[in-house]
């Protein structure tokens, strides 16, 4: 037994309780360390909302929700998911051409459909529903996969993230690029192909800066190019929020302590920008607590998927695991200003619905692709 | 199935890729934390804390028994951030209602100034009023505490007081005169502000407010309320264009009072306009006629070419000096020098001025004042005008021993009557109360001085300024009635009137001069016009002053009943 076993729970246990959740398929430590992000985020989004009970309240609320959806996907077993999956794609294709011509604008952009009893994000299934596909149509195939095989795959993956980007959603379009192309990574895509990928994306950046970004989006890769130029502009969000991170220190100022935050200077600080707040408060030592805790919840992902006894669960635990790793490593880029900003929410913990379910539905079918092991491998 | 050695390799390239971001990310995290904490922290720290300033009030003035005359009360000014506030439509409709504003306006307003980050809703505001404002808690409105000041006095005192601007600077008078001494020195302190400006945390003080220091003028509230009553009724009788008073403390040239027509309320901004808030008495000049004479008589009497038993021979009431004439009312014939001023004889002043050499009589002029400015120090003084003896033709000096070819302002010539009534010494006017007289300097032979003083005492007992007379007091004083140069030079209709004088003559105490400019009724002379203006004023302001009277035994057959206090005996 390893040090990591140990760590994360793995090993047998004994107890009524644990028995209990297993045999409602659930995995005990992602259940554990998610629940510590998870409550983490709300004490931060305590401070970050400026001490706002009533955002707390509805961020638990649905942390709730999402618990009943991660239980309820748990309970599938991923073989139905299989079975569903032309019909899952077809209907995430089919809501995001409808909220193309009747979706509700929102800040810009055209991303709701307003189903009268409630709002939905058709992107936020397509994060699922692109790996699901891209896992089903690797799973009969022998690897590696022919160019043939990978051309069909990318069009897949392009369709629902050219609709997406049309909306415009640039951040999520990017994790539902990232989701189906783990997954063809995954599936023993050859590195020549990945190279020429590589050189191909490269030669039509350019083309995509002049004919494809709209005009907010060049503005702030330039602004993290040189956020100083405009420090009232576009360079804000970067600058303030550096500012936040780096006076936060070794130890930080304590929660409910964050000028930057607290005094409103920092924008966007319960949503895209809460880690900045959270770097602030806690300093270097809270920040590498909550990576950690990040990082293993990813390592336990990539575990789920090692131990995976079919190749479509296989790819969808591997896409479903990374996918959260792009997740966090974009915002936490874009929040230190590694990165533009992009529209990318810190998972578990900022403000917001939509996103959160979609992270424990993906969390859910973990859990069922885990709990539903044979002893014997086929 | 994926193989196992496929994945394995794999998810070795993931977890390389994987550790190197981590590794950027920490790194990240330390240089952003550990290495540029200090300088960010300094960033974080420039953006909330602020000095700000803490207003300090401006001294108050006082007059010379310390009762109050310009004092400074706290209000609000309620300012707004119109880039913030210009999208809330009703936030400003709100904000209007208590404001005093219309609704409408101020919306249009507001929106006009979107691209600032500044505009004042109303100034001053009292207290309780902006605390409505602040109850309605519109962000991006912000009270600004400020100091208004006050006149309790109104338009009494309003030119000797001058007036501040919104911004508490001294705009004129003694408020100009005094500002670096009245104004405070704000004092500051740290405070942690939040992006939108509102002060969330006291950091502590960095500089204590230095209130403005207090002033204590020589003013009395009470002679200059007296000043101005009688002055506005006289201008108001005569149907005068302006007017002017003056009285000042004998002994030690303070100003007990100064009071103009037209007059303007200094605590209504609105209204103020030059025309009226101009202090004529300082700034104002005007040729003093016959007023002059008595300087006249005394730079003779120095120069020893007269002396009290001298005659002038009048006769036969006129003279020719080069083309004019010189002419008095009819033919006095010989006169004494008493009888020079009493009856106001130009021929008589002017055989007396042409027996000095020009430079002595230009110099005994200059003496007393003439052509030169007080050193009162009132902001926009004048200093009158004359000649220079060099320049003089006979007619000038001629002209000049009746009052014309010489201005000078009220202040001017109180000044040099103050002269006289201290036995010849000159000293520096003052708006300030003064403990001990000032030396001063003297211009005149004491006794030349007090031997003046007795002959003037005869202008109000039997000559041109019977009106002047005081009850129970002895009065020395002099009428003049110039006319005014105009286009065409000296006119028949417009005159200034005027009357100079002191009291109690056998030990001055105050000097008085009351100037009525275009009287245009169908008095104009100074002894009609003035002289009861002196009178009135005098009789009031010797009682409230406790001033010993000293004609008990003369006025005996004038039974104080039989005379209403100012009337003329």
């Amino acid at each position: 037994m390893s040090l990591y076993d140990t760590m994360t729970g793995t090993a047998p246990r004994r107890g009524s309780i644990s028995r209990a959740l297993q045999s409602v398929h659930i995995d005990i430590p992602l259940l554990v360390l998610i629940a510590l992000v998870s409550l983490a985020g709300v004490a931060i989004l305590y401070s970050a909302s400026g001490e706002s009970t009533a955002m707390a309240t509805r961020q638990l609320i649905r942390l709730g929700i999402g618990f009943g959806v991660l239980l309820l996907m748990a309970q599938i077993p991923s073989s139905n998911l299989r079975l569903w999956a032309p019909w899952i794609f077809a209907l995430g294709l089919g809501l995001l051409t409808v909220v193309l011509f009747y979706g509700d604008v929102g800040k810009g952009a055209q991303r709701w459909l307003n189903l009268g009893f409630v709002r939905f994000q058709p992107s936020e299934l397509m994060k699922l529903a692109v790996p699901i596909m891209v896992a089903w149509y690797f799973h009969e195939r022998v690897p590696p996969p022919r160019l043939l095989q990978v051309c069909i795959a990318l069009i897949i993956i392009a369709i629902p993230v050219g609709l997406i980007s049309a909306q415009p959603d640039l951040g999520t379009s990017l994790l539902v690029a990232a989701g189906g192309l783990f997954a063809l990574f995954l599936a023993g895509l050859r590195w020549r192909i990945i190279a020429f990928m590589g050189a191909l994306l490269a030669a039509l950046a350019p083309l995509a800066w002049f004919f494809y970004l709209h005009d907010y989006q060049r503005q702030r890769i330039l602004s993290f190019l040189n956020p100083e130029q405009d420090p009232l502009g576009a360079g804000y969000h970067i600058i303030q929020s550096k500012i936040a991170i780096g006076s936060g220190g070794l130890f930080g100022k304590g929660w409910l302590n964050g000028s930057q935050a607290h005094l409103q200077f920092l924008p966007e600080r319960s949503t895209d920008f809460i880690f900045a707040v959270f770097a602030e408060e806690f300093g270097l030592l809270g920040a590498l607590v909550m990576l950690g805790l990040y990082l293993l919840i990813i390592a336990r992902g990539l575990h789920i998927s090692l131990l995976a006894q079919s190749t479509f669960e296989r790819l969808l635990a591997g896409s479903i695991s990374l996918t959260f790793a792009a997740y966090l490593l974009i915002n936490v880029g874009m929040v230190a200003g590694l990165l533009p900003v992009v529209g990318v929410p810190l998972p578990l913990v900022s403000y917001g619905g939509t996103s959160l379910v979609t992270l424990m539905a993906g969390f859910g079918i973990l859990m069922s692709i885990h709990t539903r092991r044979s002893l014997i491998a086929h | 199935m994926v193989e196992n050695t496929v994945w394995r390799r794999r998810s070795q390239v993931l977890m390389v890729m994987f550790a190197l971001a981590a590794g950027v990310l920490l790194w990240r995290a330390v240089d952003l934390q550990v290495w540029h904490s200090g300088f960010l922290s300094t960033q974080a720290e420039a953006r909330q804390v602020r000095v700000v300033d803490i207003p300090a009030h401006r001294g108050m003035i006082r007059d010379r028994n310390g009762e109050p005359l310009a004092v400074s009360t706290p209000v609000d000014s309620v300012w707004a951030n119109p880039a913030r506030l210009a999208e809330d439509t009703a936030a400003i409709e709100r904000l209007a209602a208590v404001t005093g504003h219309d609704p409408r306006t101020l919306v249009q307003t507001v929106q006009a100034r979107r691209d600032r980050e500044f505009m004042y809703i109303r100034r001053h505001m009292t207290p309780d009023e902006a605390e409505v404002v602040t109850a309605l808690d519109i962000p991006a409105v912000y009270l600004q505490r400020e100091y208004r000041r006050y006149y309790p006095m109104g338009e009494v005192a309003a030119h000797v007081l001058g007036f501040t601007n919104i911004d508490d600077q001294g705009q004129e008078g003694m408020e100009l005169a005094f500002d670096d001494w009245l104004r405070g020195e704000s004092g500051s302190k740290r405070v942690i502000r939040d992006r939108l400006g509102r002060v969330v945390e006291d950091l502590g003080l960095v500089r204590e407010p230095r209130p403005g220091r207090d002033l204590t003028l020589s003013i009395d509230r009470r002679v200059q309320y007296l000043a101005y009553r009688e002055l506005k009724a006289a201008v108001s009788e005569h149907n005068a264009r302006s007017g002017s008073l003056v009285i000042l403390d004998a002994q030690t040239g303070e100003v007990l009072a100064m009071a103009n027509q037209p007059a303007f309320n200094p605590n209504n901004r609105a209204t103020l306009r030059s025309m009226h808030t101009r202090n004529r008495a300082v700034s104002d000049v005007f040729e003093p006629g016959s007023a002059i004479k008595p300087f006249i008589v005394a730079a003779a009497m120095d120069a020893g070419m007269v002396d009290t038993s001298s005659r002038i021979d009048t006769s036969p009431g006129w003279m020719r000096v080069q083309n004019a004439t010189i002419r008095d009312l009819r033919n006095y014939g010989e006169l004494s020098l008493t009888g020079v001023l009493s009856h106001s004889s130009n021929v008589g002043a002017t055989r007396v001025a042409m027996s000095l050499p020009p430079e002595t009589l230009w110099s005994s002029l200059r003496g007393f004042g003439f052509g030169d400015v007080t050193a009162s120090g009132f902001p926009g003084e004048r200093s009158g005008n004359l000649t220079h003896f060099d320049r003089w033709q006979k007619i000038r000096q001629a002209t000049l021993a009746y009052g014309y070819g010489v201005s000078v302002t009220p202040l001017q010539l109180a000044r040099a009557y103050a002269a006289l009534a201290s036995g010849g010494v000159m000293r520096d006017v003052s708006f300030v109360r003064v403990d001990a007289p000032p030396p001063g300097v003297p211009v005149t032979d004491p006794g030349h001085a007090r031997a003046l003083l007795g002959m003037m005492e005869y202008v109000v007992t039997e000559g041109t300024g019977t009106r002047a007379a005081v009850p129970f007091y002895r009065v020395s004083g002099k009428t003049g009635t110039a006319r005014k140069s105009g286009l065409g030079g000296y006119e028949e209709e417009r005159h200034v009137a005027v009357f100079a004088g002191t009291a109690p003559a056998s030990d001055p105490r105050l000097v008085t001069v009351v100037v009525i400019d275009e009287p245009g009724g169908e008095h104009y002379a100074g002894g009609l016009v003035a002289a009861p203006v002196f009178s009135r004023v005098m009789s009031g302001a010797l009682r409230l002053l406790d001033i010993t009277p000293d004609d008990v035994r003369r006025d005996e057959g004038r039974v104080a009943g039989t005379h209403l206090p100012g009337e003329p005996g």
